[in-house]
């Protein structure tokens, strides 16, 4: 197998000798930390071995933000590097390391744990459930998730980072052309993430199905349950594809395979055909839940129903099936005949059809309502004009024999940062605002929050608006540098001038989490936003039992008209019955450590040793098998005092804090 | 979540829990479907790429291609009188034709084991072409969850000896049941589009 150990760690380049100097210090600095203050045991009952889905989903939400912190530093290097001509920042191969991070962290590691961070978190209690359909499994996801990350992570301080792309198209990212280990990175770290993603998908699917409180008919779900479970089941129908696709390059590079190597009668285009029959599903399932929260969040903050909720949910339909057949628009220059490249070129098209549908839906939501004009809401608003201008542009890429001109060029780059930045970073922006006060019993600073809103949207045009016009002047993406005659310059500065105003849009975020830990109002009841859906019917924060009893529905926006109704009685105690909650459980993290032992084995070909370490994999799932834990029952007094105190608070009139 | 348990269905449907649990089997099943429909797709494409190496005719043996089919249905047969006997509650029957169910399964892994060796013998092995690529894998990945399924079934059987029947047992031995039928199914492709289309060609 010979042990690689010359090409352990990455020396000689500056920049990641203090990255490796500094990722030692802070792991240091942690650990001592929680030794000193005595947290190793909070920490491990109440947090590494939880399964309740609303921690969970809080962990989600930690790594996301963490990883954006990663993939925004990636951004800012490759700004840096292309703000002037001929610029000597980057080299050609540490440029293409970073491009490559950067796109599948953002995309793997920010946008989907933030998703399903807030999918964990939310869905349970729109749909008035306890907790998911599998809560062990929910752990397993994240912690699968977790040990993906890292390995990923590692891999620029330990190996080398892969540097094929972050669709690694082969023969490019084959042995021959990228003999380092980087690539295997890539495809061992993304196959144990996406393991956990798609347990994450069964998860949800069942848990929609199945724990839906009385009364809640799939036509009374909020939308973003809809668009959740939609969104789980394309996760099932594409991840697999990508773990054969993964499994495969593996194969190809750690044993000599001939899958997509033109030797031996393999195929470079089968890895583009597999790569996106995921990779394009995997856009609507990040855009899918984002669509969602908008939905709810517009209807609360306009204070109306949503405007045609069944073609909403029509739409959303119609989006996940066109999601499966349009993948070949991601290669129309590759070689594809004429009849094959128009038929991908309509169904691309049609594609803006039911996306049109929801974009009118929001703003006849809008119409005549009495909008408030809160951090979330402008979130929501800025929205619909920024993803607009994605989706135009996303329609002239769509036109097959356009395309020949467009692709390749950062006219592209520009088109899907115009769609996946406002149509999944804003939405989970707005999110969080509104989410954040059920989830940590505060709101975030409305003030910060407007200078976290501004800095960012402004630095998100001035950044990316710029590289529409480069790309139509022919300078292509991924190039790290240009001469000073291509005329380049000016825009490239514009644009990294307006990806330091994007950062700092980024730290008032973080600043604004900082102050409101601190700072904000605790007593804030369990409805601050004056909301529609069941999540605002419990306390703020959410007791771990999530409902004392389960609330009952009637109609769409259940607890709007409960409300209006008066139909909230607060709890007699012979209403109140003993709640089974599962127990705790250290099998979840072990496995996500296991996988990542294994994993990073397997990335330095060491294969023996991480097939040893893969037995730890099965020890594992036989201990699971022999776990007859049947968790434990929350005793009525506890109930009892939880929710007095809460229901009190609530009704001494603090509620809607915004109006 | 719930423990409500209602005595007039089958013991594996009683708990609610146990309901979802099945439900969720079938959705992971589903994306197995998706799994191995990638596998043939890429075996499609590329098992008519030899690279000079062997063919479809060149390697597989009629007849013990016939024997594993043989092993393989017989045991996806006796799975279900397993799961028969389980709603018998007859919990020696159930027991005896699941472990005629894991003989067969270790019949086939063994012939399968026989075959690969014969053929990396023969100088086919996955490194040789597109061809033996695709075709060692898609195959190895079902040999694979056939041998995931004997450990899990012998797990089983010891936590039906510990525990008899409880609607938690009774449900784990019906997954496991779908699980072995789905693999009896894939086994049907594999025999269809590998073998006999390899040996018409």
């Amino acid at each position: 197998m010979g042990i690689k150990w010359d090409e352990f760690f990455v020396t000689g380049d500056p920049l990641i000798f203090a990255s490796q100097i500094g990722i030692a210090l802070t792991l240091v600095g942690a650990l001592a930390g929680l030794t000193y203050f005595k947290k190793w045991n909070y920490l491990w009952s109440e947090w590494f071995t939880t399964v309740d889905h609303k921690k969970i989903g809080i962990m989600y939400i930690l790594l996301g933000v963490v990883m954006f912190f990663r993939g925004g530093i990636d951004g800012l290097m490759m700004k840096g590097q292309t703000a002037v001509p001929e610029n000597e920042f980057l080299n050609a191969q540490h440029y293409n390391e970073v491009f490559t991070t950067h796109g599948v962290i953002m995309i793997l590691f920010v946008a989907m744990p933030l998703l399903i961070g807030l999918m964990n978190f939310v869905i349970p209690l729109q749909i008035g459930a306890r907790d998911v359909a599998f809560p062990q499994l929910n752990a397993l996801s994240f912690w699968l998730t977790v040990s993906g990350a890292a390995l990923f992570n590692i891999s620029f301080i330990i190996g080398g980072s892969p540097d094929a792309g972050w669709t690694s198209y082969f023969p490019l990212a084959g042995k021959e052309f990228s003999p380092g280990i980087g690539n295997n990175f890539y495809a061992v770290a993304l196959q144990i993430a996406g393991a956990g993603t798609l347990m994450t998908g069964i998860n949800f699917v069942v848990t929609v199905l199945k724990m839906r409180t009385k009364g809640m008919t799939l036509m009374k779900m909020p939308m973003f349950t809809w668009t959740s479970f939609i969104t789980s089941i394309i996760i099932v129908a594409s991840f697999p594809i990508f773990t054969v696709a993964l499994a495969l390059m593996t194969f190809d590079r750690t044993f000599g395979t001939h899958f997509f190597t033109i030797s031996g009668g393999g195929m470079d285009m089968l890895w583009a055909n597999l790569f996106w029959l995921w990779g394009h599903p995997e856009v609507y399932i990040v855009v899918l839940p984002a669509f969602g929260m908008l939905s709810d969040i517009i209807s609360t903050f306009a204070r109306k129903t949503l405007y045609g909720y069944k073609s909403m949910v029509i739409s959303i339909v119609m989006i996940s099936v066109l999601s499966m057949l349009v993948w070949v628009h991601h290669f129309f220059t590759m070689g594809n005949s004429a009849g094959v490249n128009s038929f991908f070129s309509i169904t691309t098209m049609a594609i803006a059809i039911p996306t049109g549908v929801k974009v009118f839906n929001w703003l006849f939501t809008m119409r005549k309502g009495r909008i408030k004009f809160t951090t979330a809401m402008l979130w929501a608003l800025a929205f619909v004009p920024n993803f607009v201008i994605g989706g135009v542009t996303g329609v002239m890429l769509a036109m097959a024999a356009a395309d020949y001109q467009y692709h390749n060029t950062l006219f592209l780059v520009a088109h899907f940062h115009y769609v996946l930045i406002p149509g999944v970073v804003f939405p989970i922006f707005a999110g969080l605002y509104f989410w954040w006060p059920k989830m940590f019993g505060y709101m975030l600073n409305e003030k910060i929050g407007k200078w976290h809103f501004w800095l960012f949207v402004v630095g998100f045009n001035v950044t990316f608006m710029p590289m529409f016009f480069l790309g139509l002047d022919g300078a292509v993406r991924r190039a790290y540098t240009y001469s000073a005659e291509t005329g380049f310059g000016p825009l490239m500065m514009i644009s990294a001038v307006g990806s330091v105003i994007l950062a700092a849009g980024f730290a008032a975020l973080v600043y604004n989490i900082y102050w409101s830990a601190r700072n904000a109002d605790r007593n804030i009841g369990n409805d601050p936003w004056d909301a529609r859906t069941l999540e605002w019917a419990t306390a703020t924060p959410v007791q771990h039992y999530n409902f004392a009893s389960l609330p009952e529905v009637t109609k769409l926006d259940a607890f709007w008209h409960m409300k209006k109704n008066n139909e909230l009685q607060p709890l007699t105690e012979d209403e109140i019955e003993e709640i089974h909650l599962p127990s705790n459980t250290w099998i979840p993290i072990y496995m996500g450590v296991i996988f990542g032992i294994s994993g990073f084995l397997l990335v330095f070909e060491w294969t023996i040793a991480a097939g040893i370490a893969a037995l730890g994999i099965l020890a594992g799932l036989a201990f699971r098998s022999f776990d007859y834990d049947e968790g434990f029952h929350v005793h009525k007094d506890e109930i009892f005092e939880t929710e007095s105190k809460w229901r009190k608070s609530a009704k001494k009139g603090v509620k809607n804090h915004v109006s | 979540m719930s423990a409500k348990v209602n005595a007039a269905l089958p013991l594996e449907y009683q708990t609610e829990q146990n309901r979802m649990n099945i439900l969720g089997f079938w959705v992971f099943l589903g994306a197995e479907i998706v799994l191995f429909a990638t596998l043939f797709g890429v075996y499609g494409v590329l098992g008519e790429r030899y690279a000079g190496g062997p063919t479809q005719k060149d390697i597989f043996i009629v007849k013990d291609v016939m024997i594993q089919t043989f092993l393989l249905l017989t045991s996806s047969f006796t799975m279900g009188i397993s799961i028969f006997e389980m709603r018998r509650s007859n919990i020696k029957g159930m027991l005896m034709w699941l472990v005629f169910t894991l003989l067969l399964g270790g019949g086939f892994l063994f012939m399968e084991i026989r075959e690969f060796i014969h053929y990396v013998h023969e100088g086919a092995t996955m490194q040789t072409s597109a061809f033996l690529s695709s075709f060692f894998v898609l195959l190895g990945t079902h040999g694979l969850h056939v041998t995931i399924g004997i450990g899990w079934a012998i797990l089983l059987i010891i936590q039906i000896l510990q525990r008899g029947l409880t609607p938690i047992t009774a449900r784990k031995a019906f997954i496991f049941g779908l699980y072995w039928h789905f693999l009896d199914v894939v086994w049907i492709f594999i025999f269809t589009f590998v073998y006999l289309q390899g040996l018409v060609m």
